[in-house]
């Protein structure tokens, strides 16, 4: 096994992983960080989502030796000090999350949706959560928590 | 989901990646992986050694002459859908790409890799064919009409390595798909250009390999209107049949998408 060092979440780390090990595990499993979630075996349902190098990808998708040198972010990166990223607090207010097992994936879609494109308006955005499935809410408060978040950060007043 | 072992190598440069090739009969190599890391993890492929050559800066590019967009082997289809030069000059093309899989796939998904897979529901083997583009390896320049020949198989030999992809930029083109609506790939996808040498019609996701409809090429070549479509029937023989849609189905889907496609590049 190779040692296999990147950036993830502002911090250096190195760990031990075979050649086949998918980035989703590596993540999971030898940083214990476990906010990313594995929610099929068919690289269809986005819960893994990551940021690799400021892009969002499927860490299901790619493999852990792909990241040597990245920086990667995980949900677990998104809050500063203690205060949740707004795309999260939009999340919360909008009640865009029932069981949460896809919230990880759809918010690290969504913020890398409104780097994209910071202005937003809902048929877009449903396009863009192709790649993330929800079995709970239908995704209208999904869409909605985006919407409002893509404003607070623009910022414009709600 | 855990692939079989194989052993990871990042290639330097497109020829230590030949060299690599040419050590080791088993190995393949990886761009985006998109469809090939999927493919491991069902262990439907059990490469020995994957070649990673999606960090290639020689191969990532995207170039515009007059008559010609030129686009390198891992150019992601995010960047070519983001390509102010691809959405002016091929805007078919830009759109193809945009809506390839979702946004993480289209990410890390390559040109290259697309064309070189050969899925049978893949968008870009439709433009390729349907553009007439040209595909140069590091050995040669193949024609897109020699190109892919037949499920997944493709004219590469296992040493050649695919380097860009030249698109031949048509008078007007248009790419209409109906995705299955949980993969996104194609159940039928229909690119249709009006180039200098002729109408071409190219087929995905219908059919076991990308093709060409010649009836309709003819019918539009005399008038390029949807309405010039009209009563060309598609058969069903050999076309593909699935859970997700009979080959009925896909013969009426093709005419349905050929007739979008002709009434968008028409309008």
């Amino acid at each position: 096994m190779a040692v296999v060092s990147m950036t993830v979440n502002g911090k250096a780390v190195s760990a031990e992983a075979e050649d086949r090990t998918l980035l989703v595990y590596f993540l999971r499993e030898q940083l214990r960080l476990t906010g990313t979630h594995i929610g099929c075996d068919t690289s269809q349902c986005g819960a893994c989502v990551v940021h690799v190098d400021g892009k969002a990808v499927k860490s299901c998708s790619m493999f852990a030796v792909q990241a040597e040198g990245a920086k990667v972010t995980t949900i677990e990166g998104l809050a500063k000090d203690g205060k949740l990223h707004p795309v999260q607090e939009a999340f919360r207010d909008n009640h865009g999350l029932q069981c949460g097992f896809c919230t990880p994936g759809m918010i690290m879609t969504a913020v890398d949706l409104i780097r994209r494109k910071p202005v937003l308006d809902r048929e877009t955005i449903r396009h863009e959560l192709e790649g993330n499935i929800c079995r709970c809410t239908g995704y209208h408060n999904i869409v909605s928590s985006i919407e409002d978040a893509a404003k607070r950060m623009s910022g414009a007043t709600r | 989901m855990i692939p079989y072992p194989f052993k990871y190598k990042r290639a330097t440069s497109v020829a230590d990646a030949e060299t690599s090739l040419k050590d080791s009969p088993d190995t393949k190599l990886l761009a985006g992986g998109q469809t090939l890391i999927a493919a491991m993890k069902m262990r439907l492929a059990s490469p020995s050694e994957l070649i990673d050559i999606s960090h290639l800066k020689e191969l990532s590019y995207i170039r515009v002459s007059n008559d010609a967009v030129v686009i390198g082997a891992a150019t992601t289809h995010f960047e070519v859908a983001d390509s102010p030069d691809v959405i002016k000059r091929i805007p078919a093309l830009a759109h193809l790409a945009s809506i390839i899989g979702d946004p993480a796939v289209r990410h890390k998904g390559t040109l290259g890799g697309s064309v070189a897979n050969n899925d049978p529901a893949a968008d870009y083997p439709a433009a390729v064919l349907g553009l007439n583009a040209t595909i140069k390896t590091n050995r040669r320049a193949i024609a897109a009409d020699e190109f892919f020949t037949g499920m997944f198989s493709t004219a590469l030999s296992s040493e050649e390595i695919i380097s860009e992809v030249s698109f031949p930029i048509p008078k007007r083109a248009s790419y209409k798909k109906f995705p299955n609506p949980a993969s996104r790939y194609a159940m039928a996808g229909v690119f249709v250009a009006q180039t200098n040498s002729g109408v071409r019609v190219a087929v995905t996701g219908a059919g076991p390999c990308v093709f060409r409809v010649t009836a309709m090429e003819t019918a539009l070549s005399q008038s390029f209107s949807a309405g010039a479509l009209e009563g060309i029937i598609i058969g069903a023989d050999g076309l593909n049949s699935d859970i997700h849609g009979s080959a009925e189905y896909r013969a009426h889907l093709v005419g349905v998408m050929a007739r979008r496609a002709v009434a968008t590049a028409a309008a």
